[in-house]
Parts: C-alpha cells; structure tokens; sequence
C-alpha cells in the first residue's frame, strides 16, 4: 500500500520555525483548532482560498474570529439530530459490534475481537490505535476498532481525527467505517450528504494509510462503509462507498496545505488573529491582508464566508454572483465595470467578452421594449425600429 | 445561464431590485392553488413536525405533531394531512371533458382513436422551495407502502384509512415535479427565479425570503440590505426574523424553542399516564393540552412567515400575462393529473419502490421531450428568451428585403419560393440548416441556402403554402415584414417506440415480476430511537 503514498516521504521533524510562526498567528493562549469535518468539506469546496487555507493551517478558531468581525456563521446542529446520530450509532455498534460485521458480511461476527483503546491524551490514544492495528494485522482475526485515534499531519501539525470505526479484515485490509443518521430510502441516499460522508471518510483513509506504510502486510481499502438508517426504520443498512477520487483530491490538498508557509511569509509584521486580544478592527486588517477567493459555495462550508461575501460585494466584484458567472466575464471583473461596458461607455469593442455583453444589453433592452439599460450603445435606435412590432409567437 | 441573464443579475446588483428574466409567465397558477409549508424533524426521516396547508391566505390549517418521534401522533398528522387534501384533489376529479387518446387496438394492432375523459382542470400544490418538492415525495414514499386495518388485519401498527392513498398522490405529484414545465407540484422559489434575476448568486436565490426581498424590497430599502435582514436577522432571544422556508428548521429554534417544549409535553404525558385519580388525571390533562398548545403555537410562528411569502410570491407572478403555450403544457399535467385518477380508480397497486426498465427509459425521453419543448416553447412565447437564443446563434430576427418565386422540380411543381433576410444576429447557418417560424401557431419550415454578398441570408421556404401551385394568401412573408426564425423546431417528436414490459431484454432485467407484489416497509416495534 505504500506504493499509493504519492505525496513523499513523512514529514519526520515538522518546522518548528512554521509551527511557532502559526502559533503566534493564532495568539498564545488559543488552542489550534481542530480540523473539524467542516474544515475538511471546505479544503474540497474552496481549494484555492489562501485565507482558509492560513487560517485553517494555524487552528484558528473561525466560527469566533467571524462573530468578532460581526458576521457570525449560521452553522449549527439540532440537538434533535444529535441525539438521533447518537442512538443510531450506539444502536448499530451495540452488542460488541455484531451487527455492523454482519453488515460487512462477517459470518461469525461473535467471534470479532473488540480491543479496548483507551488511552491518556490524544497522542496516547493514536499510539494506542497504532499498536491495535498492528497486533489486529498479525492476528489475522476480524477485529473491530470503536472509536481509533489517527494523526493525520496538517501544515506541520498533527490533526487528530475520531473514525466512527475502523474494521481489521483477517486478510490485512483495512475498512473505515462511517455511521451517518440520514436515510437510505430504497438503497440511494441523498448525493450530497453521501458526498460530504466520503470526503470525511477520505481524511481517515488517508490518516490510516500513514499507520499502513508502517506495518507489514497491511492495507487500506479504497471503499468505506457507509452506514444508514434503512427506509424510515431505525434498522441500519450498509452500502461500500468507493473514495479513491476523494482521497486523491483531499491528498492534494493537505500537499497545498503545508504551503501556508509561503502564505503565513507573505504577510506583513504584526499581524494577528487572537480574538481576545485584538479588536475587531486590528482583525478586520488582520484578515484583509490574506488574499481570499470567495464563491458562493463558501456559505455552506465557511464560518467566514459571510465576511468575505460582505467584502466581495462592497468590491463589487462579479464573484459574488456565482463561479459560472466569473468565468463568463473573462477578464472583466467588477459589477460597474461590465455595466459601463455593455453599455458602450467604455472598454474595447475588439475585445470579443465587450462585444459579446453589447450585443447581449442591446438585445436584452430591445426585448424588454427598449431603455432597461438607461443608456443606450450608439446606434442601437435605428436598428430597433427596424424590428420592432416583430411577432415571435 | 445565457450572458442577458448574468447581465440582469448585474443590473440587479446595480439597481437593488429584482430585474425581469421573462415577459411573460411560464408556468401556470391555479385560480385556486392548494399551499403546502411543511416541517420535518430535524435528523429524522420523514418524521413530519408541523405544516400550514390550505386554499385560503387568511385561513390557513394547521397540523402539528407534538412528539414526532411517537408513530401514533405521527399518524394522526398524516391522517389530518389526508383529509385537508385529498377532498381538495377529489374535488378536481369529477368534472371532466370528453377527449380523444390514440391507442392501439390490441386486436388488429392498429392504431385507433378512443373516446375518453379529460379533467377539465387540475388541482395545484404550491410548496415554498426545491427541498419542500423533495419532502412531498419523501412523504409520499413513506405512507403508499403502509398497510391500513382493513387491508392487512395482522400489521401491527396499521395506518389510518386514507393514508396509503395519499402517499399515492404525493408520489404522483413528486413524480410529475420532475417533468420540465409541469405545473402540478411547484416551488415557490423556482417559480420566482424563473421569472426575476436577483443580484446574488442561485445558491442564495434558494433562500426564500431573501429572493422575494430582492423582487419586492420593503418601502425604502434595497433589495441587497432587505436580503441580508432575511438571511441573518435575528430576535433578542436569537430567533431568525424570517425562519427558512423549510422543511428544515433553524437549529436556534430546535434547540432553544421546541425541544424546551417537547419536553415539558413529555413530561406532562408521563404525569397522566401515571395519575392515580380522577382529580389529579383532569389537572395533568390540563397541563398536557397546554404543553401541546405552546408547540403548535411555536410550531404556527414559524410556518406563518413562510406561508405569507408564498402568497406574495403567487400574487408577484400571477401579476404576469400567461405565456400562449403554458396552457398547452397545463393539459399535459391535466392528462397526467387524469391517468393517475384512472389507475387509484382501476385499483392498481402504488407505484413500485423502482421503475422496471421499460417505464424507467419511457419517464426518462419523456422527461427530455418536456425539456426540448419547455425551451422551444418559452422562446417562442417571450421575446426576452428569445434574446437569450439570438445571443447564442439558435435563433434570428430579420427583415425580410426581397421575395423571389421559385418552384420545386417535380411533376406537380410546388413553391419554394427564395427569401432575402437582412439580420443583425449571427445565426450558425450552415448548408442544409433548417430555419423555422411560427406562422398561424404552426412552425413553417425553410432551408437555408446560401449568403449574399452583403451578408444577408438566402432561405428557401419549404412547406404550408398550401396545395396549388401559388402559394396560400399569407403563407409567404412579404418584402419589408420582420420575421423571427428559429434554427430549433417547435414541436418535439418522441423517440423510438419501446418495447412493452413484458418483452424487457434480459440485459435490461427481463420481464418485471408480477408474482411479488411490493411488500410494507418493516417496522420495529420501538418508535423511540
């Protein structure tokens, strides 16, 4: 398997001179903060956002950076639902487990080993995952991990990652496993929470496959197990989700990552997102200094993306209306910028993105019966009266 | 999204208001729709949690489930649900007019007009957004499998009587959502993002309330700064002003509001459950009937919001003229509404957990014919569509400068006679490209064949002038008249013929089988997870 670890060699010593530098970016009372399941949504949604990536890369807390910038995120989580992710989950691995191997299709599920891995402190408990899975490995028994620890390195320092289960197959492989509360009605799920489950499920294969490259005959199986609610019962149902094109997208990313030193160098002296020792407008500038790439699809990833949506619109800049639109424009990037230039009051009418906006403006004025625009491109009157009372219908 | 519409959003950004995306309305409205804002509990599958239903904005009805987790009370919603809306779709369902279907006569093969019935009208249901056509068709899964006392004496928890059918319905309505066009099930937010460009982004035209402050900002206010208030807006006790449109709710609300409420309803069933005597049972009765009013009246405060922007939003598109065609697609749904009565009256079965293959391929070019004709048809209805087109080379308006007779080379010569069109667009005509018009409502078909000197378009007209040798009066368009020429056509053909179920290949799964009927979804015995 460790063919597949592309991304080089381990980071043995992580940059100490990064990690401090982060650190003081972060301010020196906070803790890093984790990379939570909607961090690693958003690496996939936004990868070329140097502000997320800095921000994420340094642990800061963006949920309260975004609440001292008076744009706080709307993300929250029912405790309806969390109690019923809960049970569910406690449902599907009670009874030592049984009936989640039965889902893999383990023919003497009783007889699955379930080590116990508790352990001090998180890097107690990831060693205690390690040493598991090693001995699990050589056994060459079924075994059910609950609960493993995964460091997984991210931008020079560890990220600790919960798997809801992790399976030892007799064979070496590996399986992580998924348990989600959502349904599986008539066996299809809905795409985009099965889409946010295997790019989750991503990051664990890809923590595992650090543990794998280090123990002998072990692999980790590019399908994970997803786990459901069957129909509207409170009956699981299993269904393999295939995660290479997530692990390929997620190992890139995490590659890109590391380069927040680049990001973090670039930036001016004294800049600092501690939230409790700056004010909002010493973070305001703080956060100004790194270059963002916001789009739409940040508002259901990013804590702070109302912040930079508020800054994209005050720009003026066409991002704010979607991605799609963006690329439309060409080179064209600001909302007045394309108006006057489809209006005629400026740019290049060579330019085949100018021309094509004229002739949409002057189109789009002559269906709405003419003025919409206000101003109209010269000599588009004359030709207008030429087609008008035109029937379509 | 054509270049006109990026450039509409943009206008939008610069004006604060909603601009125009057509000039007419493309879809239909029922004079009297039936509005549906429903709830559901948050991590549960299809567990309803509330909904506004009715066909009166003052007098809406509503249902709520004090405890969703409790099938009893779940069925007693669905049970109330079937009995608001099944009398409104059996109210459509009578009144019919005699219509002719063409079928095959399964004695000689041929095929053969049969007089049968056609509802004069179709009943509507309005939802607030996309998610909420999702939930109608949740639901309607979830309750068409459920076996009723009287059809299965041994279920365990048989459902109450209609609820089966209704599934049927909500199935059939979640079903025919999917057909571009259609106007059964409709959601608000589609509907008024067809008809209007805000300037945000269609992620956040998703957003109800924040796309009817951009159409309709309030007195004074733009429509960006009334989007925001929609959007993040909350309360002193952290309550969002305007609560999403549903189904899901806000997790402040969940978590602040209703579970403090749920809870203490919990309670009080606990404590009537557990009275020993009279007195004590009437004053826990007291406090459980209060607990259960408080949630309805949580559960009425956050519907009402969504309900009233529904509203508005009917009255903004119903503002509108009709698009010509959108009646044309309305029989369709009329036929689709009608089929479906047929078969819950021929006491067919509800419709399978999967389509077998031949019915799965025939909604699928079904579904494609809606879609080539939904464009053909809103072009030829609404002259800003149109635009969108002629940008995009498929379609050009120009005047006609000269009108050559000409005639085809067979025994009985017929007209083809060569037009000159003079046009400002940059149609992608080619050899043997074929340009249509609507003449009288039917399209008129003309080929193109070459290109002046100049750089206007040579066409020659190619069919519905008539028998004789000179052309129909009016059938050929004069020097000087502007005509507008579409390179699409504007009538849609089926494709191939399928074959019938029963002779599904075997590397398409082969015959469907008829020996098991679909089987109830299993149910546990605990309700509670």
């Amino acid at each position: 398997m460790s063919t597949s670890l592309d991304s080089g060699p381990l980071p043995q010593a992580p940059a100490t001179a990064l990690r401090q530098r982060l650190a003081e970016l972060r301010g020196p009372s906070a803790a890093p903060h984790p990379l939570d399941a909607r961090a690693l949504a958003a690496l996939a949604a936004n990868p070329g956002c140097k502000r997320r990536a800095l921000l994420d890369g340094a642990g800061v807390d963006k949920a309260a950076l975004a609440r001292a910038l008076g744009s706080p995120a709307t993300f929250g989580q029912s405790q309806f639902a969390f109690m019923r992710g809960n049970a569910f989950e406690a449902r599907v691995k009670a009874d030592g487990g049984t009936e989640l191997l039965r889902l893999l299709g383990v023919a003497d599920p009783h007889g699955a080993v379930v080590p116990d891995l508790t352990a001090a402190g998180p890097e107690g408990r990831a060693a205690r995952t390690a040493l598991a899975l090693r001995e699990a490995t050589g056994a060459g028994a079924w075994t059910l991990l609950d609960h493993p620890m995964l460091a997984l390195e991210v931008a020079g320092s560890p990220a600790y990652l919960e798997p809801d289960a992790v399976v030892v197959h007799p064979d070496g492989r590996w399986t992580v496993v998924e348990i989600k509360s959502f349904p599986m009605v008539d066996g299809s799920a809905d795409a985009s929470k099965v889409g946010a489950a295997a790019r989750q499920a991503a990051v664990y294969v890809l923590a595992l496959e650090r543990v794998a490259a280090l123990t002998k005959d072990a692999s980790v199986d590019h399908s994970v197990l997803l786990v459901c609610p069957k129909d509207f019962s409170n009956l699981p149902t299993a269904s393999a989700v295939d995660v290479r094109k997530q692990l390929s997208v997620t190992r890139r990313q995490l590659a890109r990552l590391t380069r927040v030193e680049e990001i973090a160098s670039a930036l001016p002296d004294g800049v600092c997102f501690d939230v409790e020792s700056c004010s909002s407008g010493e973070l305001a500038s703080a956060v100004e200094s790194v270059p963002s790439t916001y789009a739409p699809e940040c508002l259901s990833a990013c804590e702070l993306a109302f912040h930079c949506r508020e800054r994209a619109r005050t720009a003026g800049a066409v991002e704010s209306l979607g991605r799609a639109v963006r690329g439309e424009l060409g080179g064209l990037t600001g909302v007045a910028e394309v108006l006057s230039a489809a209006r005629g009051e400026w740019g290049d009418p060579a330019d085949p993105t100018v021309a094509a906006l004229r002739r949409a403006a002057r189109l789009r004025a002559e269906a709405l019966g003419a003025g919409a625009l206000g101003t109209q491109a010269p000599g588009t009157a004359a030709r207008e009266d030429a087609v008008a009372g035109r029937g379509t219908a | 999204m054509s270049l006109i519409s990026t450039l509409a959003r943009l206008e939008a950004v610069e004006s604060g208001r909603a601009q125009p995306l057509a000039t007419v309305r493309h879809r239909h409205l029922s004079p009297r729709p039936l509005v549906f804002v429903p709830l559901t509990t948050a991590g549960e599958a299809g567990a309803p949690l509330g909904a506004l239903v009715g066909t009166d904005r003052e007098s809406p009805r509503l249902l709520a489930v004090a405890q969703p987790r409790d099938r009893e009370l779940r069925f007693a919603f669905l049970a109330e649900l079937a009995e608001t809306l099944l009398p409104y779709l059996d109210g459509y369902a009578d009144d019919v007019e005699p219509a002719e279907r063409n079928e095959t006569d399964p004695e000689t093969g041929k095929r053969v007009k049969v007089e049968v019935e056609l509802c004069a009208d179709a009943p509507q249901l309005i939802v607030p957004s996309r998610p909420g056509v999702d939930f109608v068709r949740l639901l309607g899964r979830s309750m068409r499998f459920r076996r009723t006392a009287e059809q299965d004496p041994d279920s365990p928890y048989p459902a109450p009587p209609r609820v089966p059918l209704l599934g049927r319905w909500l199935t059939h309505y979640g079903e025919r959502a999917r057909v571009p066009g259609s106007s059964l099930l409709l959601a608000m937010t589609d509907l008024l993002g067809r008809h209007w460009a805000t300037g945000q982004s269609h992620l956040e035209d998703k957003h109800l309330g924040a796309l009817l402050a951009w159409i309709a900002p309030p007195e004074g206010a733009s429509g960006a700064e009334a989007a925001l208030r929609a959007e993040v807006e909350r309360d002193r006790g952290g309550q969002l002003v305007c609560p999403p449109a549903g189904p899901a709710t806000d997790p402040a609300f969940d978590n602040k509001l209703l579970a403090p409420a749920m809870e203490l309803y919990d309670r009080a069933r606990q404590a009537l459950a557990a009275a020993e005597d009279g007195a004590a049972a009437d004053e826990q009765l007291a406090r459980l009937t209060s607990a259960e009013r408080e949630i309805r009246a949580l559960l009425r405060g956050v519907l009402r919001p969504t309900w009233d922007a529904v509203w508005d939003g009917i009255d903004l598109v119903r503002e509108l003229p009709e698009g010509p065609h959108v009646a044309d697609r309305w029989t369709r749904d009329r036929w689709s509404f009608t089929g479906h009565r047929d078969r819950v009256r021929a006491g067919e079965p509800p419709q399978p957990r999967r389509d077998d293959a031949v019915s799965a391929a025939q909604k699928l070019a079904a579904r494609e014919t809606a879609q080539a004709q939904l464009e053909a048809q809103e072009a030829l209805d609404d002259p800003l569509v149109l635009a969108g087109r002629r940008l995009a080379g498929e379609a050009f308006v120009g005047v006609v400068t000269d009108v050559v007779m000409a005639w085809s080379e067979s025994k009985r010569p017929s007209p083809r006679p060569l037009l000159t069109v003079r046009t400002d667009d940059g149609p992608h005509l080619g050899v043997g490209v074929k340009a249509y018009r609507s003449l009288d409502g039917k399209p008129q078909c003309a080929e193109f064949v070459r290109y002046e000197e100049d750089g206007a378009i040579v066409l020659r007209l190619l069919d519905r002038m008539g028998r004789s040798r000179d052309p129909a009066e009016g059938s050929v368009p004069e020097a000087g008249e502007s005509v507008a020429w579409t390179l699409f056509e504007h009538e849609q053909r089926g494709g191939p013929k399928l074959p019938e179920p029963e002779d599904t290949p075997w590397t398409h799964g082969g015959p469907p089988r008829t020996d098991a009927a679909e089987s109830a979804d299993a149910v546990t015995p605990e309700d509670l997870l």
